[in-house]
Parts: structure tokens; C-alpha cells; sequence
């Protein structure tokens, strides 16, 4: 089938102000729309600027907005969108550096201010694992899955509003520890979670948890956390 | 302008090993880890079964038998020192993971879950052993996301999205690297002590591959660049299933939960080629039947793949054949539901690529170039060693898939890559920081970027008669046509030769990209040099070693031949030239026999 892809280019060292290239490209349906931009950069335009790595949406690298939606490119078919009119833009509330790039360093930033690692130094003494049940296991398993594409916090409206707001990537990295049987840092995430940036933020749009390529339950997880919060108990 | 640093221990790679490597050099030596991507998009988080520990927590186990499961899966070509240093230290250091707070799976009793995988077996029944540990089907991208998250908590030094273009040698002493800043194009100097490769593999040379866009195979290019051998290239392993036309993984676990693999007739055709293991038989005996059936016809509808079949009907009535039994005795059945929750990303895969539920139809699924055994060599400390004598190159390490330790020998087992990266990361890590500790930083003389601006400045100055992504899809072609599963003299040396064509036809590519910031057309151009060097000495080895071993399966030389090949092979790459040499096997207790499974 033929389609016509439209891209956001930005290229800073010459262009003053965005534009939209558009390719007409003859393809099969099932192609990936990661496939089209690979055939944009290697048989027409070199300078289109994207990242990629696995290209079947584990490595996170590829989150864009395909018909204005977050989505992975790799995760896409042509067919899946039901038009021959495609149109690739990036993230939104991120800066553009070039083309389909955007600046991570913010969204980098809120995820390490949630403490997102393990916090257990009491090593069981026989030197093997920490017991947990799988039922404890599963509390958290949900919000294992993140691959910090950044489609969530990217869709999120209190996020474009004010960039300072954690976002649910953050929170969700929290969460994954908090509901962790294993782990004892919880208290601490909270209090950062508690602060004025922090989960309170979150008005429920629920665009996180249809933006999310892993179907992480992302406003859950957050009704989770507020939860918490507000009992004052971890259930 | 050129930006310099100055570190005791830089790592390339922020993948498994890489990550591995920081946390442990990172504890007495001033570290910094360069990698092309951001950490978490590295290839580590695409593993997906297990990390093979003798663990014992399902059944007995012990590392003396994951130890001759890998001698025996490597076809004796593993060095058996090095893995019985790899088995016996895995068991430490899959509790080291659960205490950086990796999420495995669980068994009833809160222990870590552990599953049956390809080759893993009870050494005295010989049947499938409960040896992969694992976080349901994404226990790659748990390692690499715990790994990552405790870099965070120890504030590692990270350089994102830098690609490293040279190593910097001082007579023949380690002196650091040299690599371009992605975001604005500008060289920088890392002047260290010790530098650690953990650069990942370079399945991209093949059309189908399970393998991400940036396994290009960089470390082991820039090291050949700088007159350091590269060990083993010609094995290489081709998955048994892989998607259809698309390469992505499905994992060996589908099979330990239970799949089983049908030809177009509906014949369990594994029951033909590995009588008592089956569907769980090593990778390369799977992916050599497959192809045997499609050659012979018996692909479905004639084509050229098979279906891996999840079904819990199928599961269940396989199951009762042979016997299959829970732990405690009791007859092994499943449900969907059973499996969906094992299985969730597999899933998720099927249903987004091919529209198939794998629940309620079977998967088409096809080999698929997966992993490389070869690369560049180390002792089991991970420090690399140049010569047939093993000669340590000082400050020079590496770990992971671009090393050859040689744990795999000819043929990788299952699980066992993240075995590889943790416990070589690990030691590769610790090796470089004491070496660091005790050295003095050396002086390089001259302009330490001017070899990776030769190179930059080539590729944006070429004639522009060819174009890249042409050159890159012939040397897919034919590295899948003549070095692929199966092998042929004829077809080696016409490899050889073609590879060795779109090499010269390469100089003649210019970059058309002429700006700085996310030069990714430059980025990408670089690395399809990288993976023609890499294509050269494999096809090169491969058309050199004149036996069956492994991975590597000859058509014309059907057997292994344990008098004349029973050996490593080394390879130098001199312009077009490649030289060979090769070294002894390590063996020590597991005397080579054949193969059966």
C-alpha cells in the first residue's frame, strides 16, 4: 500500500523553526513504523534523526507521537493506525534537540528523585535470598515492567502544565519499590511523593496508563500511592 | 575542540557487564561507564528466560552439573576452567541480584523460581533440570534495570549516548579511549588506567536476527583495529525461534514451560534428533533441525518455518507422553492462564507482530542469528590476552557477549549470557580497579583523537558512488545465505570474497549528513564498518575450520574433528588480510565425547 508520512523535522543548526517533511512511501501493512523511518534515514534522507535499539518495544528508545498518540515506533504496523496518512512527531514536554530527539535529562532527573532502587542492607544470614512469597511477588509486579520510554509522563497534562511535576514514570518507578516486601526505603519515597511536586499532581486524566506500551495500570498504581498517603498505612 | 577526562577505570557499554563491571570497580577506583545509548535501552534488557544458577530450589542441582551441561553444550569447546568458574560462582552471584533487589519470580515457599531451559539437565537422569532462575519471561531487562538502579544509588559516573571510536594503547600499555558526544558531535579523551569492553555482540550482519540495531559489534572492531585478535568468530548461534520474517526472540522457556515445535506434517520432529531431550535440546541441534525439515519440505505449507505450539492442550498431551512430572510427584498440567502469566511479554509479541494469541494457535517461528560466542579474548578475570600464549595486554579488559572467556565454545547454552555477564562483569570490574590502583596513568604521545578523526573524516568525505544502507543489506544477504546455519567451502569462499568487495565498494560512501548534533546517519555509517570487519573474519574462520563443532555446521565436513580442531581459533585483521593462529582448549576433568542428546 502506499503512504504518505509526515515528520516533524527540527534540525537546530539550521532550521530557525520546525517543519514537516512528508515522504510518500510504498509499503506492506505490516510493516512496523519503525521500518518506514529506517528506509526514510537510509534511502532518502540521512539527516532524520531518531532513536532506536531492540525494535520490539523493550528497550524504551523509540517513544514518539504516531497520529498523536504516544506510542513505540517499533510497536506500531502501518495497519494498526487504519490510514495511509501517518504523522510522526516527538514527545511532547520534553525540548526537541533534532528532529524525533527529545532532552531526557528532566525526565532522567525526576525518576532518580524517587529513589528508584532497592534499599535493604540486612542480607539474610544464611547468604541466600530474601523470602518472599508470590503473592507478596505480584503486589508489585505491574510496575516491574517499566522500560522508562517516557510516553507516560510525555502524555500527562499536569506535566506539560509544569515540568516540575515528578510524573507518573517516576511514580511508578517509586511504586515498584514501596509495594516491594523486600525493600525498606519506603517511608522516604513518600515523603518526596508528598511534596508539592510530587504525587498529588496527578488529576486521574488516565492518558499515562493508555499511553504506556508495557500496559502498566500507571493512574492505579498512582490511586496506589495516594493511598498510602493518605492512611498512612502500607497495606 | 577535543574535551579530555581523566579516569582509573572507564567502561564501554552500559549493558549487563558493563554495569556489573562499574558497580564492582567503582567501589576503589574512580570509574565512569561510556555508552552509545542511554544504559536501560542496552540489549541485556531483551533476555528473557533465566540466569542459570545451581540454585537447588526445586529440585537437586549442583554447579559441578550446570558445569558439564555447558562443557557438553559448547561441543568441549569451552575453556573448562573458565567454566567451572562460571558455574560455581553464578550461585553467589544470583544472590547478589535478589540482594540488589531483583524481582524474581517465586516458588510457593518465597524462594526464587527456577524453570527448565535448553541443555540443562540432572546429570545422572539425564532429564531436564529446574535450573533458570527467573522474573516470568523478562529476566534480562530485570537484571538490567536493578543493575542500572544501584549505579543510581551509588552515583556512577554515566557518559549517555557517547560512542566510543578508538582505543588508546601506550607502548602496549592500556591508556584509555577515545569517543564522540552524540548531542553535539565533539571528540572527547578518556585518559584511564584501565578501560573495560562490555560493547555487546554484532548479530546485525544477518537479515534475520533477534538482535537490537546496536549490536554492531564496536568493541570488538575497535580492538581489531588496534592489532588485538579476535577469538572464535566463526561460531556464532542461530536461535531456533525466532518470529517469522521479523527475528524477535521467542524465548527457550516456552519450551522448558512445555511448547513443542511441529513440521507441516504435525510431527514432533525434535523426538527424530534428540531422542531423550527433545524440544529441549541445545540451540544449534535445534536450529540444524529445523532447517533440515524445511529443507526437505516439511515446512508449513512448504515454507520456510515451523510452529512452536503453547497450546495447553498441546502442553498437557505432550506432557502425559513423556512423563513430565511437577516436583512433588504430582502430573504435570497447565492452563492458559498458567502460561500467560509465564509468558506475558511472548504474549504480547505474538499478538502485536502476528496477531496470534499463543494460547490459541501456534507460533510460525523460524532461526534466528541470537548471540556471539567469538570475540575478543580474556582469561577468566576478564583481562584481555592477545596471543596464542595468552599474553595479558596491561589495563586492557573486557566482558560479556564481545568477550571470549571461552565459556561458550561452539555453542551457548541457554541462560548462560547472563551467567557470562554477571559473573565476568563483575570480576572484569574488580580485575581493572586493582590493576588501576597499582598503576601510573600513561602518557600518550601525539594527538590521541587523530585516529578517530581519520575515520570520521573519511566517511563524510567519500565519493558518494555507493550508498550505505545498499552495502549493509548485500552483506546481510550474504552472510545469510553463505554463513548462516548450515556451511559449505564454496559457499565460505564466495563469501569471503563478496565481503572483502563491499568493503572497498564502503570507502566509496559519504556521509550526507554534514551536521554535528545527532549525527545519527555518521553514527550508523561507522558502526556498518564495524559489523564488515567483523563479517570479514567470520566468514574468514568459518571457511578456514574444516570440521562440524557447535554452531559452526559444515556441509562438506559433517563430523567434529577433536585431532586437528579441538582449538581456538585467534584472528588478526591486517587491511584485507586476515592471519590466523589458534590455541589449545583448556580441559580439564571432561574428556571430549560425542554429542547426543
Amino acid at each position: 500500500m502506499e503512504i504518505r508520512l509526515r515528520v516533524f523535522r527540527f534540525q537546530p543548526e539550521k532550521d530557525q523553526r520546525p517543519r514537516y517533511d512528508v515522504y510518500t512511501i510504498e509499503t506492506d501493512p505490516t510493516e512496523r513504523i519503525l521500518d518506514l523511518l529506517e528506509h526514510v534515514r537510509g534511502d532518502i534522507d540521512g539527516s532524520l534523526a531518531f532513536r532506536r535499539s531492540c525494535a520490539h518495544g523493550v528497550c524504551g528508545s523509540d517513544a514518539m507521537r504516531i497520529n498523536g498518540h504516544n506510542l513505540l515506533a517499533c510497536k506500531v504496523l502501518v495497519k494498526d493506525l487504519g490510514t495511509s496518512e501517518i504523522t510522526v512527531e516527538p514527545l511532547l514536554g520534553l525540548r526537541v534537540i533534532k528532529d524525533l530527539i527529545v532532552d531526557m535529562g528532566p525526565f532522567l532527573e525526576h525518576y532518580k528523585s524517587v529513589m528508584p532502587y532497592f534499599i535493604n542492607d540486612d542480607i539474610p544470614a544464611d547468604g541466600k535470598e530474601f523470602l518472599q512469597s508470590p503473592e507478596q511477588r505480584a503486589r508489585f509486579d505491574d510496575t516491574t515492567k517499566c522500560i522508562m520510554c517516557a510516553a507516560c509522563t510525555t502524555s500527562c497534562p499536569s506535566f506539560w502544565s509544569n515540568t516540575e511535576y515528578v510524573g507518573p514514570a517516576a511514580i511508578v518507578n517509586a511504586h515498584r519499590f514501596i509495594f516491594d516486601s523486600r525493600d525498606t526505603g519506603a517511608e522516604k519515597r513518600l515523603e518526596v511523593l508528598n511534596e508539592q511536586f510530587g504525587v498529588w499532581r496527578c488529576r486521574t486524566a488516565f492518558n499515562c496508563t493508555e499511553a504506556c506500551p508495557r500496559e502498566i495500570k500507571i493512574t492505579q498504581a498512582i490511586a496506589e500511592v495516594k493511598q498510602v498517603l493518605t492512611s498512612g498505612k502500607l497495606e | 575542540m577535543t574535551q579530555t577526562h581523566v579516569f582509573d577505570v572507564i567502561i564501554v557499554g552500559g549493558g549487563g557487564a558493563g554495569l556489573m563491571a562499574a558497580l564492582n570497580a567503582s567501589r576503589t577506583a574512580k570509574t565512569a561507564v561510556l555508552s552509545k545509548l542511554y544504559p536501560t535501552r542496552s540489549h541485556t534488557g531483551a533476555a528473557q528466560g533465566g540466569v542459570g544458577a545451581a540454585l537447588g530450589n526445586l529440585e537437586e542441582d549442583h554447579w559441578e552439573w550446570h558445569a558439564f551441561d555447558t562443557v557438553k553444550g559448547s561441543d568441549y569447546l569451552g575453556d573448562q576452567d573458565a567454566i567451572d568458574f562460571m558455574c560455581q560462582e553464578a550461585v553467589q552471584s544470583v544472590y547478589d541480584l535478589e540482594h540488589a533487589g531483583l524481582p524474581f519470580s517465586r516458588t510457593p515457599d518465597g524462594k526464587i523460581a527456577q524453570r527448565p531451559f535448553g541443555g540443562h539437565t540432572n546429570n545422572v537422569t539425564k532429564k531436564p533440570v529446574r535450573r533458570a532462575a527467573y522474573a516470568a519471561d523478562r529476566t534480562g531487562h530485570m537484571i538490567l534495570q536493578t543493575l542500572y538502579q544501584q549505579c543510581i544509588r551509588n552515583g556512577i559516573n554515566f557518559y549517555d549516548e557517547f560512542q566510543v571510536l578508538d582505543l588508546l594503547l601506550q607502548d602496549g600499555v592500556t591508556a584509555g579511549v577515545v569517543a564522540v558526544e552524540l548531542a553535539t558531535g565533539e571528540l572527547h579523551v578518556f585518559h584511564a588506567k584501565a578501560v573495560v569492553f562490555a560493547t555487546g555482540g554484532h548479530g546485525r550482519m544477518w537479515d534475520i536476527t533477534s538482535n537490537a540495531y546496536a549490536y554492531t559489534g564496536d568493541g570488538v572492531a575497535v580492538t581489531l583495529r588496534r592489532g588485538i585478535p579476535a577469538e572464535d568468530m566463526e561460531f556464532f548461534q542461530f536461535h531456533p525461534t525466532g518470529i517469522y520474517k521479523l527475528g524477535i526472540l521467542i524465548t527457550e522457556a516456552v519450551r522448558g514451560e512445555g511448547g513443542v515445535l511441529f513440521n507441516d506434517k504435525g510431527e514432533r520432529f525434535m523426538e527424530r534428533y534428540a531422542p531423550s531431550i527433545k524440544d529441549l535440546a541445545s540451540r544449534d541441534v535445534t536450529s540444524r533441525a529445523i532447517y533440515l525439515e524445511v529443507k526437505e519440505g516439511r515446512g508449513i505449507q512448504g515454507k520456510n518455518y515451523v510452529y512452536l505450539d503453547i497450546r495447553p492442550e498441546t502442553v498437557n498431551l505432550y506432557a502425559e507422553k513423556d512423563g513430565r512430572t511437577n516436583p512433588d510427584g504430582s502430573p504435570y498440567r497447565v492452563t492458559a492462564e498458567e502460561i500467560l502469566a509465564k509468558i506475558p511479554d511472548i504474549a504480547d509479541f505474538c499478538k502485536t507482530y502476528l496477531g496470534v494469541d499463543p494460547v490459541k494457535s501456534p507460533m510460525p517461528i523460524q532461526p534466528t542469528a541470537h548471540y556471539a560466542m567469538g570475540g575478543i579474548p580474556t582469561d577468566k578475570y576478564g583481562q584481555v590476552v592477545v596471543d596464542a600464549q595468552n599474553t595479558i595486554l596491561p589495563g586492557l579488559y573486557a566482558a560479556g557477549e564481545c568477550a571470549c572467556v571461552s565459556v561458550h565454545g561452539a555453542n551457548r547454552l541457554g541462560t548462560n549470557s547472563l551467567v557470562d555477564l554477571i559473573v565476568f562483569g563483575k570480576h572484569a570490574g574488580l580485575k581493572a580497579a586493582e590493576y588501576a590502583n597499582g598503576a601510573d596513568l600513561p602518557v600518550v604521545h601525539g594527538d590521541p583523537a587523530d585516529f578517530a578523526r581519520q575515520q570520521i573524516d573519511r566517511l563524510m568525505n567519500g565519493s558518494g558512488k555507493e550508498k550505505a544502507a545498499n552495502l549493509g543489506r548485500e552483506l546481510r544477504k550474504v552472510m545469510s545465505d553463505d554463513v548462516g546455519v548450515f556451511r559449505t567451502e564454496e559457499g565460505l569462499a564466495s563469501a569471503v570474497e563478496k565481503v572483502k568487495e563491499l568493503r572497498e565498494r564502503f570507502k566509496e560512501v559519504k556521509v550526507g549528513d554534514t551536521s554535528k548534533i545527532f549525527n545519527t546517519e555518521l553514527l550508523n555509517t561507522w558502526e556498518l564498518g564495524n559489523l564488515f570487519d567483523l563479517a570479514l573474519v567470520t566468514a574468514v574462520t568459518a571457511l578456514e575450520r574444516k570440521e562440524s563443532r557447535g554452531a559452526h555446521a559444515r556441509e562438506d565436513f559433517p563430523k567434529r574433528n577433536d585431532e586437528n580442531w579441538l582449538k581456538h581459533s585467534l584472528a588478526w585483521m591486517d587491511g584485507d588480510q586476515i592471519r590466523l593462529d589458534y590455541k589449545p582448549v583448556v580441559i580439564t576433568k571432561y574428556v571430549p565425547k560425542e554429542r547426543v542428546y
